[in-house]
């Protein structure tokens, strides 16, 4: 009994070893993307190695939303230098590199010094299931119920094994039951009875009238739960998926009958679903509130990527999952350090939203001191009349004062220091500072947003270059400088990028102004090591050019670690003051 | 489908239920909507008075619910009836289940007049009524329920 697994794949052995089936499995979504890589492949047969190129970023063009991983990957297998690569598969392509073991190593580390003390393991769709599987093994082997029973059980207590037995054992296991809407199992007859009068009514006909289409069937066509609800097995399959397909429930679907909220098992969906899709669905719907609901757990955030993480205990740790991308297991961002979830993410919605745009109204127009009305001053002179009718006021714009003592100095305000007037410039520049901040902040994070999406552009023009040095005078080894500069310069600008965020939230300390320097210093770096990868490197001084750009990588790598050493000590030992009110 | 509506329109003939009657002439040739004259019962606040109520049945019917309402100038006047005829009942969206039928549902409205013990519409009629998404299609409005008192 217990190795009767809760999953499809084991209730139906063909479906195991169909592998059309798994692939579906997988989500469509996954599926496309092995068609996209045969075509690439097939189309890669066609090429020689010149063409190298123009495969790669076609291929990498499918991951623009995580470019900065993904073409890493891409590239692991297809930039060599020998044509006898090119016409190899991409999978064994990424097989084959072990023939370089250190580069491909060095290409896989992008952007991650993982913490060795946070384990944790990727887990395909399959293993997902299987994990799940074990779960459930494992409650049960305590509880001894089905694993079904378990399964819904476990759901219902988003996962929490202690939680459950601690109820189980505890308390009322009837109202236990009854809360996560199973029939209990020590407890069978009471439902039964429905049952028993209706087949003795209808045993006679020997057939059983189906409450849903009204047609007869024999007892081998109809199908019900513990409850004792039958209906046929037509209409089960029609009311299953249903609610599968358009109402995308999963794990909550109950019985058909009216006010019958006893839960329908997975054991007996896969067994009335004939349609693989269908079925395909509600396995996914399961693993994901399986996946959902348990702490311990994150899908991986990259598009057609449907993998997850399983961590050994929550933390904001990075991650890194099978298809190259690494992200905060804590809220699912590309990993952010030094900035901490919560910041991070009120940062994000600050971006998002508008609220900027009362801060410009703020720091741009003024409001008629009499009426209050917003103005915004597009030309002319200093001598305000409200527009509004009912007001008409006369003001001086430079002092926010009433217009009458101005007297003929039409064009110069030198009443500055009257009290009202600079309490109402007081607050214009207030909120004029607390503006330019805000953006001061937003354009450095934004700037290297955008120069990370052009990741992709860059690794294709440094590819180029590194070609066209190797026709010269270099081997291939002795260029793969090149490629590390670029992993180091998007490693750091993604670092710069949220230590703005950081920056953005952090109240003024002597520590902070280290942590700027420290900033500072590794923007000026960054941007240099940019400008040299972007302009200076010619076949002409290749030696030189080496030399000069390791050094740089070299030192941006330093003050990186420099930066983040500072910031992990001030959380260590509290040097940062954060402003809330922001 | 047609099927089912087939049998639940001879189930509906040879087992009436007291004061509901099809209306003959809108059934002829369609069998996806029907309309059911409905009298009020004896005893009730609705006695003497005669509702129309129309069922639409969706393509996916039963495992998708009727869209029923109460049509023409007499609706009656309830505090889950709003004005322009569509019902509160939480059969015919939340808990609708493909095992009721017809007939299940003309007997929880019968019951839900008959149990009525003072009539007024609902409290949002007059706001509901002008801001519904679909006057025509009650199925349209996402419906909350609170009271189960009548």
């Amino acid at each position: 009994m217990e190795k009767r697994s809760t999953k499809a794949s084991s209730n139906d052995p063909k479906h195991k070893h169909d592998p059309d089936d798994e692939d579906f499995y997988l989500n469509n979504d996954d599926d496309e993307y092995d068609d996209d890589e045969d075509d690439d492949n097939d189309y890669d047969d066609y090429m020689d190695d010149t063409d190298d190129l123009e495969y790669t970023s076609s291929n990498a063009s499918k991951y623009d939303p995580t470019p900065s991983v993904e073409i890493f990957t891409s590239q692991n297998s297809t930039v060599t230098p020998n044509s006898s690569y090119a016409s190899t598969s991409l999978k064994n392509l990424s097989q084959s590199t072990t023939n370089q073991p250190d580069l491909s190593k060095s290409l896989t580390k992008r952007n991650i010094e993982l913490d060795e003390e946070f384990k944790y393991e990727v887990l395909s769709p399959d293993k997902i299931v299987q994990y799940m599987t074990e779960c459930i093994a494992d409650v049960n082997s305590v509880l001894e119920l089905t694993p079904t029973i378990t399964r819904t059980l476990l759901h219902h207590f988003k996962w929490d094994k202690e939680k459950l037995m601690e109820r189980f054992y505890d308390g009322d296991q009837d109202r236990l039951f009854r809360e996560a809407h199973i029939v209990s199992p020590f407890r069978p007859n009471t439902y039964k009875r429905t049952t028993s009068s209706q087949s003795t009514r209808s045993s006679r006909l020997k057939e059983f009238c189906c409450e849903i289409c009204f047609m007869q069937y024999t007892e081998d066509n109809m199908s019900g739960l513990e409850c004792g609800h039958k209906f046929c097995k037509p209409c089960w399959r029609e009311y299953l998926t249903t609610k599968i397909m358009d109402e995308g429930m999963g794990q909550t679907i109950s019985c058909a009958a009216h006010k019958c909220d006893i839960l329908v098992d997975d054991t007996s969906v896969m067994t009335l679903l004939q349609d693989p899709i269908v079925k395909i669905k509600y396995q996914h719907l399961i693993t994901n509130s399986f996946v959902e609901c348990n702490r311990l757990m994150r899908w991986c955030p990259a598009p057609n990527c449907s993998n997850a993480i399983k961590a050994q205990y929550f933390d904001a740790q990075p991650v890194k999952c099978d298809c190259g991308h690494v992200f905060c297991f804590s809220c699912g961002e590309l990993w952010h350090d030094p900035v901490k979830c919560k910041w991070l993410k009120k940062w994000i919605k600050k971006c998002d939203d508008d609220s900027e745009t009362s801060n410009w109204i703020a720091a741009n127009t003024k409001e008629c001191p009499k009426c209050q009305v917003t103005i915004e001053k597009n030309g002319g002179c200093n001598h305000m009349i409200c527009k509004n009718q009912a007001c008409r006021s006369e003001f001086c714009w430079v002092c926010l004062g009433p217009w009458e003592p101005h007297g003929s100095s039409w064009y110069n305000c030198n009443r500055f220091n009257e009290d009202d007037a600079k309490k109402a410039r007081d607050a214009q520049e207030k909120s004029r500072h607390a503006l330019q901040r805000y953006l001061h902040y937003c354009n450095r994070y934004m700037n290297h947003h955008q120069s990370l999406k052009l990741e992709q552009k860059l690794t294709a023009s440094i590819r180029e270059k590194m070609e066209e040095m190797q026709q010269h005078n270099m081997s291939w080894i002795e260029v793969q400088f090149l490629r590390k500069a670029v992993e180091v310069l998007c490693q750091c600008r993604q670092t710069l990028m949220y230590t703005y965020a950081f920056a953005f939230y952090l109240k003024r300390n002597n520590h902070s102004i280290i942590f700027e320097d420290n900033q500072a210093d590794l923007e000026i770096a960054v941007e240099k090591l940019s400008g040299y990868l972007e302009r200076e490197i010619t076949s002409d001084n290749a030696v030189e050019t080496k030399q000069k750009v390791q050094d740089k990588y070299r030192y941006c790598e330093q003050r990186r670690k420099v930066l983040l050493d500072h910031v992990h000590e001030g959380y260590d030992k509290d040097y940062w003051e954060y402003q809330e009110d922001l | 489908m047609a099927q089912r509506l087939q049998k639940e329109l001879a189930n509906f003939m040879r087992d009436p239920i007291p004061g509901m009657s099809l209306d003959r002439n809108l059934v002829e040739g369609n069998l996806n909507v029907w309309v059911i004259n409905v009298d009020g019962a004896p005893n009730t606040l609705y006695e003497g008075e005669i509702f129309k109520l129309q069922f639409k049945f969706p393509q996916r019917y039963p495992f998708d619910s009727p869209s029923v309402m109460f049509i023409g100038n007499k609706i009656p006047e309830h505090p889950h009836i709003y004005s322009n005829g569509h019902i509160c009942l939480s059969i015919l969206t939340d808990e609708w289940s493909p095992a009721l039928s017809v007939q299940s549902v003309c007997l929880s409205i019968v019951s839900m007049l008959s149990s009525c013990k003072a009539k007024s519409r609902p409290p949002d009629d007059e706001r509901y009524v002008q801001t519904c998404r679909d006057p025509s299609d009650p199925k349209k409005t996402r419906w909350f329920f609170h009271d189960d008192s009548v």
